[in-house]
């Protein structure tokens, strides 16, 4: 199929980032780096060296090991929690738009009282009832992503459910597990997975903000956020503490985006019909 | 016994406005191996009609009468039974190829589904067949089609395809739904002509909608035509366009285009509007239009009844007069 490919050196550049960062959080263990978490106090906020090729901490830990882990960290949560809006809010949402009636109201009223939720309330409810635990937070992140993946995938269910080879499909004495799974699933699955790696980028970044204000990854464990936030106290000695870890969050969030968009309009055969 | 027995059916749709009358008491028959056009314009009610018969109607539409097909009342048969007579006796094809085939799967995917699942054919036989199938309906190169997306295809291609899937599980009954309104007209009549072949060679019984009188002519053996709601003249198709009587199908001949006519010829439009079908006038629902109409039009409305011949029904007190033969 010969479509023009909208990916210009910016998109390999985007996804060269984002493999690098990927590959980095898997081999993290066996790279030459000191470990994330040992201190060496008369080492603290020192510049580049060969031990340390990007300097150390006001701990004096090594920063590139912490960038790495911090990676990690970043990344599982960053995956996860959407998967699990994914998994839900989509389910739920094509559920909702396919069947209407009574069980879109529920779900479309449950999906307003989540949003009505404020976030920050329901992470810290999180943290002092169940403790502060990684698995927690991407439990509180997948959660809070539910109501947007509902959204996306009930509005897209909607348009596609009024078109006419669902009525074609039905004509043809199609169930509706088949109508679900093999009409609508494919055409709501490419707003969705353009949707999901938005959800990364947008998890990456709540998740740094919540660790930034100490809710999120409890400590010594880095993450880009807790670095982030470490750093602040050093700003004016050591600025590079906490412009690296920003500056890494930066490029893979903007690299997900990237990516996100090239793929939607690479996968979306409807683009071709022009 | 008729293949299709459509008997009295009455379909309401509920709107902001109150009830909406889209189909008021409709009978029809289809022997196996026919072919009935069903013409009307816009709003008249022809879609409803086959949806009803499919019992595809919108959610809250409310339906009454009964549409037998086999022997089979399908208003009133289990979901699953339903559903199995659908997936092996009936078939639609539809006015627009572009939103009646799925745009993310390939065409092969979309036209051996229904064969596997219905059918219970087996994977690499479902594709020899659906490869067949496009052959037969017309499409070059079918192996290569299989693996391509809708929008790779043309409009007319896209007909042929939808025709190949509604085909791929032998239907007694297809209904075709303006199939060529949405095409160029040069394809129309080979889509028509396809169509026509199919329900020969494979003696299906099939109901042809259309707004287009000149795409039932020829093609039909038997014409129903439709105005708000009700089936207002029935006819064989020839007897329909030798002799019409109800002066709304005369109407809606003399508003096609003629070739032969001179150029800027003004066409007859049909003048006014078609009834609000939520108040419904109480007399001729096409008297307001009618050139012929008189007082006693206004009273009630005219059933359809065949008063001189067999065969040829029509819904009127002020017929058009037969036409003697030279």
């Amino acid at each position: 199929m010969a479509v023009a490919k909208p990916t210009g050196p910016l998109f390999w550049c985007a996804l060269s980032w984002i493999g690098i960062i990927v590959v980095a959080a898997i081999v993290a263990g066996v790279l030459p780096i000191p470990s994330p978490t040992d201190m060496d106090i008369f080492a603290r906020r020192k510049g580049p060296t060969l031990a340390h090729l990007l300097g150390t901490d006001s701990l004096g830990r090594d920063v590139l090991a912490r960038l790495i882990y911090g990676a990690r960290i970043s990344l599982s949560v960053g995956l996860l929690a959407p998967v699990i809006g994914l998994g839900i809010g989509g389910a739920l949402g094509l559920l909702a738009g396919y069947f209407r009636g009574r069980f879109e109201i529920f779900v479309t009223g449950g999906v307003d009282v989540v949003l009505a939720f404020p976030p920050l309330i329901l992470a810290m409810a999180v943290t002092a009832f169940l403790g502060q635990s990684i698995v927690n937070l991407t439990l509180v992140l997948g959660f809070l992503g539910i109501p947007a993946f509902t959204r996306v995938a009930r509005a897209a269910t909607l348009t596609f459910s009024a078109r006419e080879f669902v009525t074609a499909a039905r004509a043809l004495g199609a169930g509706h597990a088949r109508i679900i799974l093999k009409e609508l699933l494919p055409n709501v699955a490419l707003p969705l997975g353009a949707f999901f790696l938005l959800g990364v980028a947008v998890t990456i970044v709540v998740e740094g903000a919540l660790s930034f204000l100490g809710l999120g990854v409890p400590p010594p464990a880095p993450s880009w956020g807790v670095m982030i936030g470490e750093g602040r106290e050093s700003l004016e000695m050591a600025p590079a503490l906490a412009f690296l870890p920003a500056m890494v969050l930066f490029l893979t969030v903007l690299s997900f985006n990237l990516v996100g968009d090239t793929l939607r309009a690479l996968t979306d055969p409807r683009q071709g019909a022009l | 016994m008729s293949l299709l027995e459509v008997e009295n059916i009455v379909v309401d749709l509920p709107t902001p406005r109150g009830m909406l009358r889209a189909v008021d008491g409709v009978n029809l028959t289809l022997d196996a191996g026919r072919t009935l056009g069903v013409v009307g314009e816009s709003g008249s009610g022809k879609t409803m009609l086959s949806r009803a018969i499919l019992q595809l109607l919108p959610r809250r539409a409310k339906l009454s009468g009964a549409i037998r097909f086999d022997g089979q009342d399908m208003t009133r048969i289990a979901p699953e039974t339903l559903r199995k007579l659908r997936a092996k006796s009936v078939a639609v094809v539809f006015q627009d190829p572009m939103t009646s085939l799925n745009p993310v799967l390939t065409i092969g995917s979309q036209l051996t589904e229904t064969m596997r699942e219905h059918l219970g054919v087996p994977q690499s036989e479902a594709i020899l067949r659906g490869v067949a199938l496009l052959a037969e309906v017309g499409i070059p190169s079918p192996e290569q089609r299989m693996g391509n997306y809708p929008h790779q295809l043309s409009g007319g291609m896209r007909q042929r395809v939808a025709i190949a899937i509604a085909l791929s599980c032998a239907p007694k009954l297809l209904i075709a739904d303006e199939p060529t309104t949405a095409l160029d007209v040069t394809v129309q009549a080979q889509i028509l002509d396809l169509l026509a072949r199919e329900q020969r060679s494979r003696h299906m019984a099939m109901m042809l909608i259309t707004h287009d009188l000149g795409v039932v002519a020829g093609r039909t053996d038997e014409v129903a035509v439709m105005y708000a709601g009700r089936v207002v003249e029935r006819a064989p198709t020839r007897e329909l366009f030798h002799h019409m009587r109800m002066p709304y199908t005369a109407a809606l001949m003399a508003a096609l285009p003629k070739l032969d006519a001179p150029p800027h010829t003004r066409l007859p439009a049909i003048g006014g509007r078609p009834p609000d079908p939520i108040n419904p006038p109480p007399g001729c629902s096409f008297a307001p239009r009618c050139f012929y109409a008189d007082a006693a039009c206004d009273k009630a409305k005219p059933p359809l009844s065949a008063p001189d011949r067999m065969a040829h029904q029509f819904a009127c007190i002020r017929p058009l007069p037969v036409k003697v033969a030279a």
